[in-house]
């Protein structure tokens, strides 16, 4: 049985819908993300479960107990905040110790707790410091020990890296995943940072517009869309309008290009083809080309290993990432013509209103 | 600064420390000569005493009730309810738009009730309800300030998290980050309370200012004295509110942070 379930999550702020529907079950020891843009609900989401929101209709239940309407403070629920939430007047170490104190616990056994989860999170030396005398990466895993060392049932993250800077915020990620790995704790993270999200979960789940769009394994997520949505938000995309030809095929631009996933739609059905920049190839076209994907190169983007060649193709603008000596022999201005292998590009149904990011077109599989 | 500038700052200076070294200088005349001698009888006077002690205790009192109202109050307008914080800052203007004089009459009005005990009537402590009101501007502006400098959610809800109630939150997160704001209301009060003499004139107790103005009518060389300690006890009170406004470790400054 699921260790921690969101069943049917609805939250109302007045006449505001924050949250649609939420309905989730996690394993014991997983770690879930909340992704999604600005204003979709996660924070709501995680605030419910925490405890300082009420759900207007649905519950959470941890263990089969249900929490709904226990108050925050005897939840067990460890948090960790974007930022400033440490107590200004403790030290490192009083801050960690503070719901030890709480719980009662012994002097002795305390000081050890302290003393133990400081070292787990690399801070052993700055246990006197006050929070203003600690780094903003510092400040997060003070708040990190903190949350941990109550031995908490679930640990709930909401953005705890978006205020710290580029490397930090990597280098820390990658900590809390060890950590949590490490100790087995059910985990759930906010974050609007996909690649956080994609890097250290078990589980995402994408939120728009207080739903779930797709729940699933990173690389599920990365490389199966479920939702034009879904494609749109999590990486680079190109988008192809497309009606459904003969048996795994569509036209673009009255052009047949063969996609594996396009099999078994009823022909004639409006179609979005989504296909990587890693996957689509660029070659030099020569006069009159019979590819339905012919343009030209209008940028070159360097991203290191390789270069991302924009293209400007009538209706559509392509975007195809080629290692730097392949891209340079494409320079801006020239002609070129685009192509993927049939089974690199994905296939969702178009519904009535386009590109609409609360549309739920069912999977095209 | 310009020249002009200092200038204007020595005309400010002279402006206030004039009358006080004058006063002072006459405080200390004992004939042709200086003395102690007035300091000595003010001193001697167990009035003095009595009114003093007396208005340090009321000044005490006020602070403590004043200290246990505003603080959950402002707390909760800052956590919960910050759409009435236009309207409390609305009452602050209260106090000095309703003169003390109009506050007393009322106050002695509403203690002529029949179901205010009798033992009260008399008891100088009546005069608190009416120090409180007026001070509240002062405590409110002060913690209002403190409330502002921290970030009172988040710290309530990692306190919460952490197992803690509301009890321990107030007393071991949140008092502790606001106690600089808390103890400048309580020296803006104390000082308050030090110098008021409409009310307490009024309803006909002898408080320290009310034994300044007799002694101010009766006697010269001792009144010019008074003023000098008088003014001695709100400059340490002003003092005060800065020494604990630099006291370090207790700010609310964290470093890092920034987008929210
Ligand atoms: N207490 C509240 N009262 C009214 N509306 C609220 C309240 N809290 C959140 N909302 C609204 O609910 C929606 C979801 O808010 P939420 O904070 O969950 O978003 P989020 O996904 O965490 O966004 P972000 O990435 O910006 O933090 C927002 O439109 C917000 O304005
Ligand atoms: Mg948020």
């Amino acid at each position: 049985m699921a260790y921690l379930e969101l069943e049917k999550l609805h939250k109302e702020f007045g006449d505001f819908t924050a949250i649609e529907e939420i309905d989730v079950s996690i394993q014991a020891g997983e770690f879930l993300s909340l992704l999604g843009p600005s204003g979709c609900g996660k924070t709501t989401a995680l605030r419910i479960v925490a405890g300082f929101e009420r759900p207007t209709s649905g519950r959470v239940v941890v263990e089969g107990k249900d929490l709904t309407n226990v108050p925050p403070n005897h939840r067990d629920m460890g948090m960790v905040f974007q930022a400033y939430s440490l107590f200004p007047n403790m030290t490192a170490e009083a801050n960690v110790e503070f719901g030890l104190r709480v719980r009662g616990q012994s002097g002795a056994e305390r000081r050890k707790r302290v003393e133990d989860l400081l070292e787990l999170v690399g801070l052993s030396a700055a246990a006197k410091r006050y929070p203003h005398q600690l780094s903003g990466g510092m400040q997060q895993r003070v708040a990190l020990a903190r949350a941990l060392a109550i031995e908490p049932r679930v640990l709930l993250l909401d953005e705890p890296l978006s205020a710290l800077d580029a490397k930090v915020r990597v280098q820390l990620r990658e900590e809390i995943r060890r950590l949590q790995t490490q100790l087995g704790i059910t985990t759930l993270y906010v974050t609007h940072d996909q690649e956080e999200a994609l890097s250290v979960s078990d589980r995402v789940a994408v939120l728009s517009q207080g739903q779930i769009e797709q729940i699933g394994a990173p690389a599920e997520i990365y490389n199966a869309p479920g939702t034009p949505f879904v494609a749109e938000f999590i990486g680079t995309m190109n988008r192809l309008e497309a009606t459904v030809a003969e048996e795994g095929q569509v036209q673009v631009n009255g052009m047949v290009l063969a996609v594996t996933d396009a099999r078994g739609l009823p022909r004639g059905e409006r179609v979005l083809v989504l296909i990587r920049p890693e996957i689509l190839d660029l070659q030099r076209a020569d006069g009159a080309a019979s590819s339905a994907l012919v343009g030209e190169v209008v940028a070159h983007i360097f991203l290191g290993a390789i270069t991302r060649v924009k293209v400007d193709a009538g209706e559509h603008e392509l975007s195809a990432d080629l290692p730097g000596h392949r891209a340079a022999e494409l320079p801006v201005g020239s002609q070129v013509a685009a192509s993927f292998p049939a089974d690199g590009g994905r296939v969702l149904a178009l519904s009535e209103q386009p590109e609409g990011p609360a549309e739920r077109a069912p999977a095209g599989q | 600064m310009t020249r002009s500038g200092w200038f204007w700052v020595a005309v400010g200076l002279l402006y206030f420390l004039l009358p006080l070294a004058a006063t002072a200088e006459f405080s200390f005349k004992d004939g042709d000569s200086y003395s102690f001698a007035a300091y000595r009888e003010i001193f001697d006077d167990p009035q003095f005493r009595d009114t003093f002690f007396l208005s340090l205790k009321l000044a005490i009192v006020t602070i403590i009730v004043a200290l246990l109202l505003f603080i959950p109050t402002v707390y909760w307008v800052h956590l919960r309810l910050p759409q009435f914080r236009p309207l409390v800052q609305f009452l602050c203007a209260l106090p000095f738009v309703v003169p003390p004089i109009v506050l007393i009459v009322g106050i002695l009005y509403v203690y002529n009730y029949q179901w205010v005990p009798g033992k009260y009537l008399g008891s100088p402590y009546y005069l608190v309800p009416g120090y409180v009101v007026l001070g509240f501007p002062f405590m409110f502006f002060a913690l209002d300030n403190a409330f502002r400098a921290i970030d009172v959610h988040t710290l309530t809800e990692a306190s919460q998290s952490l197992g803690a109630g509301w009890t321990r939150t107030l007393w071991k997160v949140i008092l502790p980050n606001i106690l600089t704001g808390a103890l400048a209301g309580a020296f803006l009060t104390f000082a308050l309370v030090m110098g008021e003499f409409t009310m307490a004139s009024l309803a006909l107790f002898n408080t320290f200012p009310t034994y300044i103005n007799y002694i101010g009518q009766t006697k010269a060389n001792p009144a010019a004295a008074l003023t000098i300690i008088s003014f001695g006890i709100t400059w340490l009170a002003l003092l005060g509110i800065l020494f604990v406004g630099r006291r370090p470790g207790r700010t609310a400054v964290q470093v890092g942070g920034g987008a929210r």
